[in-house]
């Protein structure tokens, strides 16, 4: 199974809104290790192995800035 | 066997006689022959009388392979040191004669339990089907183990414990090494076909031989306290606490041992005083401090011995050098999350004993030798490995590593996947040698779904009618065993070859996913080497030789 990025939330507005929400009246501190948890038991959903590698190499990716266009 | 006072030698009669008891050096005819200027010739010598040393020289004496083990010291260890030993390691003693000494005297064990705070979050049962004879674990003080081998050794003609002997110089020759040897009376040379460094993390045959040992030290310090509890109501479980209150913010494990004494092993972090944490005074409030969590109370008792330590996860590149061989710690070094420093070890010294016997008898080529270098090599990977999993969770690198720790433990309070990933040691299994070039693959129709296949060690079964009542007990204690399922053996009559009878129906055929006419080929150290549905004289032979690093023999 590959990594599906393509849009599949059920609703991204209402997820997006949702996510937001868990996280309300945590510290940052808090919210670090809720995401934590959040990252384990969405990986255990998931569970097959390559769609959590191409996840985990994608979401590295997202966090290089892109490089400067060329003049 | 435990201690019997009145057969026994004195110094083997409890914990304190056998951590006192001082070898005697006795001179040898071979420093009598040094200096008439001819060094005598040994076929086989052993650097180190620790539980690796004397598995490995009591398993070559008992193949009739006289053997030489040299230690530099005259004293048995002290403290729990090793302490766990896994099952394998029982069946492998059983086949020294020492593992019913071991089991009765240690403290049988297949639970543990891991704790995160003040919450249980996790137990497990590392045998959780019957019908095997030996537990997962035994908790044992090392010394009592070496006690319990140097008893065995002193009852084999062919195997001489030489003690206060310093190996000072090791010089490579054509088949074999010349020692240089420090003794109380002085220096003396010994020739040796083959020298086999069993003598621990710090191996100063490594050292004489330029060689390293290379991988990760870890920055983090624990402390061992070995204490005496009378009537500590507490089970024969393994307990391990990520961040107890007790001991905020770092692991604690506890283990019961023999004579009421409790092995508690506090992480300390890097910054710690050993000097100062290896007080009696710093140790007595952290010890008070768990009992009064774990127990509920607090209980008057005994600080026995206490060590403070750090540990590297590292190897040698090769654990062959010419005629100079690696076991145990010498080669490898491990965490002690998981057993697996001293359980490996003697798993070297089972692969090693019979290949050195065969070659010396000349059954095998030298290359044999080579094979335990290369199945060795490959389970160290696999220990460190496990080890290095298990350091990184105890003891995590950075905050984020950390953070998915704690959150890994705060899922697994209700979350059985989080379980899975909580990780405070994964315990010694024994290694599978599943690439040995010493293995005949299953032939593709045959159709083996389980059961240990080529390389595994053979799994232990209980066994009806007469003979022994185990599987492992009734393997052959010298060559080659065939498990014939179902069928009749006189077919079998193949050379140097024992063969077990067994029943098509049973555990030991569930277990060896065995059909009637199904054979299964065991190398004199137990591990599976070949196996059929429908086996051949021929084919059996053909499998030996390999086994024996002798393909070119095979047609």
């Amino acid at each position: 199974m590959t990594l599906n990025t393509a849009a599949n939330l059920w609703n991204a507005d209402a997820f997006y809104e949702a996510l937001i929400e868990t996280h309300r009246g945590l510290s940052t501190e808090q919210s670090h290790a809720l995401n934590a948890r959040l990252v384990l038991l969405l990986a255990n959903h998931i569970g097959e192995r390559d769609a959590l590698v191409q996840a985990l190499a994608a979401a590295r990716a997202a966090g290089v800035p892109t490089q400067e266009p060329k003049p | 066997m435990t201690p019997d006072t009145t057969t026994d030698p004195a110094w083997a009669r409890d914990a304190a006689g056998i951590q006192q008891h001082v070898f005697a050096y006795r001179r040898s005819v071979d420093q009598d022959l040094a200096e008439r200027g001819r060094p005598a010739r040994r076929p086989v010598v052993v650097v180190g009388a620790g539980p690796v040393g004397l598995s490995l020289a009591i398993d070559l004496a008992q193949r009739g392979q006289a053997v030489v083990v040299l230690d530099n010291d005259n004293r048995l260890s002290s403290g729990s040191r090793a302490i766990c030993f896994a099952k394998r390691t029982l069946e492998i003693w059983d086949r020294l004669g020492v593992g019913d000494a071991m089991c009765a005297k240690g403290v049988g064990w297949n639970r543990g339990r891991v704790f995160f705070g003040r919450d249980e979050v996790y137990a497990f049962d590392l045998l959780p089907e019957p019908g095997h004879e030996r537990p997962a674990f035994i908790n044992l003080q090392q010394f009592y183990a070496e006690a319990w081998l140097v008893r065995r050794a002193l009852e084999l003609p062919a195997l001489e414990i030489r003690w206060c002997n310093t190996v000072d110089s090791v010089a490579e020759q054509p088949s074999g090494v010349r020692l240089g040897i420090t003794t109380p009376e002085g220096r003396y040379e010994l020739d040796a076909d083959w020298l086999v460094a069993c003598d621990g993390s710090r191996s100063p045959i490594r050292a004489i031989l330029g060689l390293q040992a290379q991988g990760q030290v870890f920055r983090d310090r624990f402390l061992i306290a070995d204490v005496r509890i009378a009537d500590a109501a507490f089970p024969a479980e393994r307990w391990f606490w990520f961040d107890p209150p007790f001991h905020p913010g770092y692991s604690v494990l506890l283990h019961r041992q023999p004579d009421d004494v409790w092995r508690i092993d506090f992480q300390l972090g890097w910054d710690a005083d050993p000097e100062v944490e290896r007080q009696p005074d710093a140790i007595r409030p952290r010890v008070q401090a768990m009992l009064l969590m774990a127990l509920g109370r607090e209980l008057p008792f005994e600080l026995e011995w206490a060590s403070v330590y750090t540990f590297a996860c590292q190897r040698m590149e090769r654990f062959r050098h010419g005629r100079v061989l690696f076991a145990g710690d010498a080669a490898h070094g491990v965490s002690p999350f998981g057993a697996r420093g001293a359980n490996s070890g003697v798993q070297d010294a089972d692969n090693l004993a019979w290949k050195l016997a065969a070659v010396l008898r000349g059954d095998a080529p030298d290359a044999l030798i080579d094979s335990y270098a290369s199945e060795r090599e490959a389970a160290a990977d696999e220990n460190i490995l496990n080890s290095t999993r298990s350091t990184d969770f105890i003891t995590p690198k950075s905050e984020i590593s950390r953070l998915f720790r704690d959150a890994t433990l705060a899922l697994a309070r209700d979350h059985a996947f989080a379980r899975r990933l909580v990780n405070s040691g994964r315990l010694s299994l024994p290694s599978t040698h599943g690439d040995s070039p010493l293995n005949t693959p299953d032939e593709p129709g045959d159709g083996f779904s389980g059961g240990s296949g080529p390389g595994a060690p053979c799994v232990d079964a209980p066994l009806a009618g007469p003979g022994a009542p185990w599987l492992l007990r009734r393997t052959s204690v010298q060559g080659f065993t065939l498990l014939s399922f179902g069928a009749d053996a006189a077919a079998w009559a193949v050379e140097g070859l024992e063969v077990v009878e067994l029943p098509a129906s049973g555990p030991a055929a569930e277990r060896h996913d065995a059909r009637p006419g199904t054979a299964v080929l065991l190398r004199p150290d137990q591990h599976v080497c070949a196996r059929w549905r429908r086996p051949t004289a021929a084919a059996v032979r053909r499998a030996m030789l390999r086994a024996l690093g002798r393909p070119a023999l095979i047609d």
